[in-house]
């Protein structure tokens, strides 16, 4: 047996345990889709790095760890510890989720326009069950790893956003992700699901937090249906504690017209692996996917997008930039497939990484699949180093070196912030940059 | 102020100052002259500190001290200035903190307290109309996508900020128009002060037209072969390097 998947059977432990206790409170549907979760969990077994996805990622440690049981207890994190994660100056819906459970009492919605629906997925499954059943698990699809499969097996709580055609949430609605101590050793599911029919527009923040648990793991699943000419902006706001495990998808399904924005920022996390997909499924349909990681010590964070040109006229822009220091090590894999239908199609990826030591690295891999003969597409990937002749020339003007190379290390990675539309969002994390520096107040003084 | 003696500098393993010596008093203007790849730029780059320059044998007195001990950042905040020859891009790093950092390092190295951000403000838009620069300048990325003209004037607008006690320009004046020429000039000419110390590195005559320098050299071969007054310069540009080289040839035969 492989080693990786001697832990497996733990696992399967406590899938079986969650399926005794909701096997009678949940609907038909979705208890089926569950089994065929637990089932596809089973027969694909935790990714080696014999696989190629899985390559240079290897999940041992999380699997070693047994993080079996899953964190129910919504304790700990009051309103003052929390207060510090909510951005400056940015009205909106705040959603509040601790140890993977939706907190009414710390969360505040604001008014909503009429055809909006933001309520807890637990409730929404309880509620409104037929609303879901044709999004739910359904957008993830077959293609999903294991960790997705155990999410889709597991999940219990996070957010469903339903928007009818037209609506258009203008203030973000950000959903805080806390972990506490309560928490410690266990896994987290969350499990996110937006729809947004027709020419709806909203912005949507997934922020992971830790409040002072110790090692955890965080399998976080996120489905977006973008309808004919919606608009979605979501931002997946990582800062977890170094010792925390993180799995993430977001997986999105585009319209005819549709746009959809994705931001990843990773500051924390011992082991990160994010998956992106995005299907273009119709006339148009733009999607725009940015990323940065900040890697220190022995953090691990690997990124794979994946975009499916299905239909002609479609835009993909990828823009994903990482810094590592120590011994870090990162891994971008962009696939982008243009199928024979998606002429002019227009992709463009590029990743850069900068490498602040010698023992830290970066692999990077496009990985283009063209079968339409009118598009265009374009990639370019670059591992290196701070550059010598811009650093001298800093010196040269009086500027010591380690400040020369935080500010150059600060404008390299505030390429990818200044991406970000919300202000109030983008300069948090931009504050959060400078305090990841060395030498942060110099820094700090010029801006 | 700056005595360099029998300099060897070595790039790559290769070597390119092969004995080279100089002295600069304050308040003097020199202008060093000499055919492309005779290392001009290596003496500048060796005198700003640059690491992958390796001295291997010679000395560097500025101020009394020995110059090569030294960080490039500590040489600046001594008052070494160098105006490159080809100024660095540096994308995602405004001109405006760079010349804030810099400046606030130079002040507090002199013993001045740091500006605060209005007198900072009104400093650099004093020194920015003698340097001919539009004020949006200040905002963009340094040197990112100014053209060749508009990179020296930045150039000319650091000096002119920071004050230094030896300017070394590497070609400053290659490429300009005749009104940034000008430019050039005035910010020399602004700066010199008998406490001051300016070295001009230049293949034009026309610049020492309103430049006027104490002492001509010519450097060919990673030495100085000749040093004189204005009027070797003007010679040079009659006649070229070839005469000097082989004088040089058989003065050291
Ligand atoms: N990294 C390097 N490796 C090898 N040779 C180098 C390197 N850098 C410079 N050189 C050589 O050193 C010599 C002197 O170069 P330098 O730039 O000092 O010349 P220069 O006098 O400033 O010329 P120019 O008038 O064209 O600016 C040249 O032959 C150049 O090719
Ligand atoms: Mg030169």
């Amino acid at each position: 047996m492989n080693p990786v998947n001697e832990g497996k059977a733990a696992y399967l432990d406590t899938l079986a345990a969650f399926a005794r206790q909701t096997e009678t409170r949940e609907v038909l549907w979705l208890r089926a889709l569950r089994r065929e979760a637990a089932a596809r969990f089973d027969q694909l077994g935790f990714p080696t790095t014999r696989n190629e996805e899985w390559k240079y990622t290897d999940v041992a440690p999380i699997v070693r760890a047994g993080f079996t049981s899953a964190a129910r207890d919504p304790a700990g994190a009051d309103g003052a510890q929390l207060s510090r994660y909510w951005f400056e100056n940015l009205p909106g819906h705040k959603l509040v989720f601790v140890n993977g459970c939706f907190s009414a009492e710390r969360s505040r919605l604001g008014a909503l326009p009429k055809g909006a629906t933001v309520a807890s997925l637990a409730e929404a499954l309880i509620r409104q069950p037929q609303a879901l059943e044709i999004y739910f698990g359904r957008i993830a699809g077959e293609s999903a790893h294991a960790f997705t499969a155990l999410n889709t097996a597991l999940a219990a709580d996070g957010v469903y956003i339903h928007l009818a055609p037209g609506v258009q949430v203008e203030q973000p609605i950000h959903l805080l992700y806390v972990v506490t101590p309560a928490a410690g050793s266990k896994m987290l599911t969350p499990r996110n699901l937006i729809v947004a029919e027709e020419g709806s527009r909203a912005a949507v923040i997934e922020h992971y937090v830790t409040l002072g648990a110790a090692a955890y793991f965080t399998n976080a699943l996120t489905e977006v249906a973008v309808g004919p000419n919606a608009a979605v902006e979501h931002y997946r706001l990582q800062e977890e504690a170094g010792d925390a495990y993180h799995v993430g998808g977001l997986h999105a399904r585009l319209g005819r017209d549709s746009r959809l924005t994705a931001h990843a920022v990773d500051l924390g996390g011992r082991l990160v692996r994010n998956d992106v997909r995005a299907a273009l499924e119709a006339e148009g349909a733009e999607c725009t996917l940015n990323g940065l990681y900040v890697v220190g010590g022995r953090g691990h964070v690997d990124n794979h997008t994946h975009i499916d040109h299905v239909k002609p006229r479609g835009t993909s822009r990828e823009f994903y930039k990482g810094v590592l220091d120590g011994r870090a090590r990162a891994v971008f894999r962009g696939r982008i497939v243009v199928h024979p239908d998606a002429q002019h199609t227009d992709a463009r990826q590029v990743n850069n990484n900068l490498l602040l030591s010698r023992d830290a690295e970066a692999d990077s891999q496009p990985q283009l699949e063209i079968y339409a003969d009118d598009v265009k597409c374009a990639h370019g990937a670059t591992v290196g180093n701070l550059d010598e002749d811009a650093l001298f020339y800093l010196r040269s003007r009086a500027i010591e070196a380690s400040q020369a190379r935080d500010l150059l290390t600060y404008a390299f990675a505030r390429d990818v912030l200044a991406r970000i539309a919300l202000a109030p969002v983008r300069e948090r994390l931009e504050r959060r940059l400078i305090e990841s520096l060395m030498h942060r107040a110099p820094v700090e003084e010029l801006l | 102020m700056l005595s360099i003696k029998n300099l060897h500098a070595s790039v790559d393993g290769k070597p390119i100052l092969k004995g080279l010596s100089l002295e600069v008093k304050a308040g003097e203007v020199h202008a060093i002259m000499g055919p492309n790849g005779s290392g001009k730029s290596t003496l500048a780059n060796v005198l700003a500190g640059r690491e992958n320059y390796v001295v291997t044998q010679g000395e560097v007195i500025y101020r009394g001290k020995n110059l090569l001990a030294s960080a490039p950042e500590e040489r600046a905040r001594e008052g070494v200035f160098l105006a490159f020859q080809y100024p660095v891009e540096i994308p995602g790093v405004s001109n405006i903190y760079m010349l804030k950092a810099a400046l606030n390092a130079v002040r507090k190295a002199r013993g001045e307290s740091e500006l605060d951000a209005l007198d900072f403000i009104a400093l650099v838009k004093e020194r920015m109309k003698l340097a001919e620069i539009p004020e949006e300048f200040l905002y963009r990325s340094v040197n990112e996508g100014f053209s060749g003209g508009e990179k020296k004037r930045n150039e000319i607008l650091q000096m002119a900020l920071l004050e230094p006690r030896l300017a070394i320009l590497d070609e400053t004046d290659s490429g300009l128009d005749i009104d940034a020429l000008q430019v050039v000039a005035r910010g020399v000419n602004a700066l010199r002060s008998p406490e001051r110390a300016i070295v001009l590195v230049t293949h034009y005559q026309r610049l020492l037209n309103y430049i006027v320098p104490d002492y001509v050299h010519v450097l060919a071969s990673g030495r100085i072969v000749k040093s004189g007054d204005r009027t070797l310069a003007q010679e040079l540009d009659r006649q070229g390097y070839g005469w000097v080289a082989q004088e040089g040839a058989a003065a050291s035969a």
